[in-house]
């Protein structure tokens, strides 16, 4: 359940009040605001650039283009991945700071479409070198297919968990964490002698 | 506090050291994924090495394991903006090669499409040329009439990018009831943004400024690199196939060929490159409305000149006008179902191979003016 949800009966805990977690907030806001890498690589880059246009307005998802994969978010596969671009965007993923999601966009990219039986020199899918969230099928895919990739990347960006809970926990690191508590409370304590002693 | 020193400095002594850059292939103004090695010698360009190769889809090897049919749908994929005028000079060629004689309606929607598609191409050039200039408007408002275009061809062959209609033989289906008043109203439309865009981009000060005098290139080097389209004609050069050796039913139609007037900056010049998109798009827009009158208006079945069996002999050269230039295939057929081979000449390579020439002593960021000015697409470059 997201931050926003919760809005829609907020008096079971009062008036203007809201209860979250840290993590709801934080993930809020991370899935409204993602910037992409804007580099294209085929045909989808066509189709991609129509979405950027006027008439599908990516824009309105909160997602803005950066040049450089150091201030972006997540990356778009749009075509054709060769055995010599793998290598770079290889490297393009390595350079993105954590957090970073990736969206194959079309055939060629998911599993190699068209050239999957005779591309000697095609990448049968791009999940083969990086890790990818989303797929988009189609060659190219329409804009509002790509829109609703675009969907669901935001929610799964929303609904991922940023912390560890407690129940998923090895007993080592409750233990560590009883630990640590004790030894700040044992910390405290002495701060509190220290200065008694120094009242005195 | 340290005293000032006056401190002369000879001027005439001082060098900058040589700098080589990498631009790309992740670059978002090299048109795709274009590498460009740049040698610098403080701002200034001194050589460029285009590196390609990064999207070689091997379609010539592809096309000798499929048969005649199957080549159609990988010749959309090259230049993936111009899909309509791509599969028109293949199939123009094999058609030739075994004979066929299509229907006036055929040809007509042929030429009707291929003008069309030649529109969003161009559109697409110029609303990326404003980009890299520094403007971002034109590029809305191209796109949104782009749509227009895409949704006819979407409703002639179900996709908005890659068509697969034109087949050998016909097509693959006939044109819908109201084609004819879909394709006014886009000319109409286009015909209107086209003045927006003068007034917007074209007529800017700021933009004449950036781009007039920047990559010129003489007609006598653009002919011994073997430039076509734009690109040639931009230097002044009356050439384009639909007039010089007219193909499909080009020579029913009348229009100019537009060139580069040098009535500001130079012929041959950025500028005069893309004003000749500009001239182009309206000469356009006249093909089709002449192609309107002369398309027999009842439906027909478009099916019925199609052959039983697309198996023939021998050699062919076909070329057709690709809105980056001349886009050729060679195609060796041995009497079996799939080709012996396939050779593509595409415009874009060639006109690319120009660029370490025209940009040499401009400044960096001339360099990529030049380069949009070119108008390239990678998969054509790179098959």
């Amino acid at each position: 359940m997201g931050l926003l949800d919760r809005l829609d009966n907020p008096y079971d805990v009062g008036p203007g009040i809201l209860l979250g977690t840290v993590e709801d907030l934080l993930n809020w806001g991370r899935a409204k605001s993602d910037w992409y890498m804007s580099f294209g690589l085929a045909c989808c880059a066509i189709e991609f650039m129509a979405v950027n246009a006027a008439h599908f307005d990516f824009m309105r998802f909160g997602t803005i283009p950066r040049p450089s994969p150091r201030q972006s978010d997540f990356m778009i596969i749009s075509g054709t991945v060769t055995l010599k671009m793998a290598e770079r965007i290889k490297r393009l993923y390595e350079q993105m700071p954590d957090p970073k999601y990736v969206i194959s966009m079309g055939s060629c990219s998911n599993s190699g479409g068209p050239y999957w039986q005779n591309g000697y020199h095609v990448l049968k899918g791009v999940d083969r070198i990086i890790p990818v969230d989303v797929y988009v099928p189609g060659c190219p895919p329409r804009p509002e297919a790509f829109l609703e990739g675009m969907v669901k990347l935001q929610s799964k960006i929303s609904h991922q968990a940023m912390f560890r809970k407690r129940q998923d926990m090895s007993q080592e690191d409750l233990d560590a964490i009883h630990n640590r508590q004790v030894e700040i409370e044992r910390q405290f304590q002495e701060f509190q002698k220290v200065q008694q002693e120094l009242k005195h | 506090m340290a005293e000032r020193k006056e401190i002369e400095i000879d001027f005439g002594r001082v060098e900058t050291e040589r700098m080589r850059l990498n631009v790309g292939p992740q670059h978002p103004s090299t048109h795709g994924v274009l590498r460009l090695e740049v040698e610098l010698e403080g701002e200034i360009v001194t050589d460029v090495i285009p590196h390609i190769g990064y999207l070689h889809r091997c379609f010539e090897k592809i096309s000798e394991n499929s048969t005649f049919v199957q080549v159609v749908p990988y010749i959309d994929r090259m230049d993936y903006i111009t899909s309509m005028n791509n599969e028109l000079p293949y199939v123009l060629g094999i058609e030739k090669l075994m004979g066929i004689k299509v229907s006036d309606r055929i040809e007509s929607i042929r030429v009707i499409i291929s003008e069309l598609n030649r529109i969003a191409s161009h559109q697409i050039a110029v609303a990326t040329f404003g980009m890299d200039a520094g403007a971002f408007t034109p590029f809305l408002f191209l796109f949104r009439d782009r749509e227009m275009i895409l949704n006819v061809f979407e409703k002639l062959s179900g996709g908005r990018l890659l068509y697969n209609y034109i087949r050998v033989g016909g097509l693959l289906q006939d044109a819908y009831p109201s084609f004819k008043n879909d394709v006014l109203d886009i000319i109409r439309k286009v015909r209107e943004t086209n003045v927006e865009i003068m007034n917007l981009l074209i007529d800017n000060k700021i933009f004449i400024e950036r781009t007039i005098n920047v990559g010129t290139l003489p007609a006598d080097v653009a002919i011994n690199f073997g430039c076509s389209g734009p690109m040639l004609r931009g230097s002044g050069v009356k050439y384009d196939l639909r007039k010089v050796e007219p193909y499909s039913i080009y020579d029913k139609f009348d229009f100019e060929v537009s060139v580069g007037d040098g009535k500001i900056g130079t012929v041959g010049d950025s500028y005069n490159r893309n004003i000749v998109r500009m001239y182009e798009m309206e000469e356009s827009c006249k093909i089709i409305e002449q192609a309107l009158k002369f398309m027999p208006d009842a439906s027909e079945d478009v099916h019925a000149t199609f052959p039983k069996k697309i198996a023939p002999k021998g050699e062919i050269y076909t070329k057709a006008e690709n809105p980056k230039g001349e886009l050729g295939f060679y195609i060796i057929a041995d009497g079996k179902n799939k080709p012996y081979r396939v050779k593509g000449r595409s415009p874009s390579f060639v006109n690319l191979s120009v660029l370490p020439y025209i940009s040499k002593g401009y400044m960096i960021a001339d360099l990529i003016i030049i380069l949009g000015s070119v108008d390239i697409v990678l998969g054509e470059i790179d098959r």
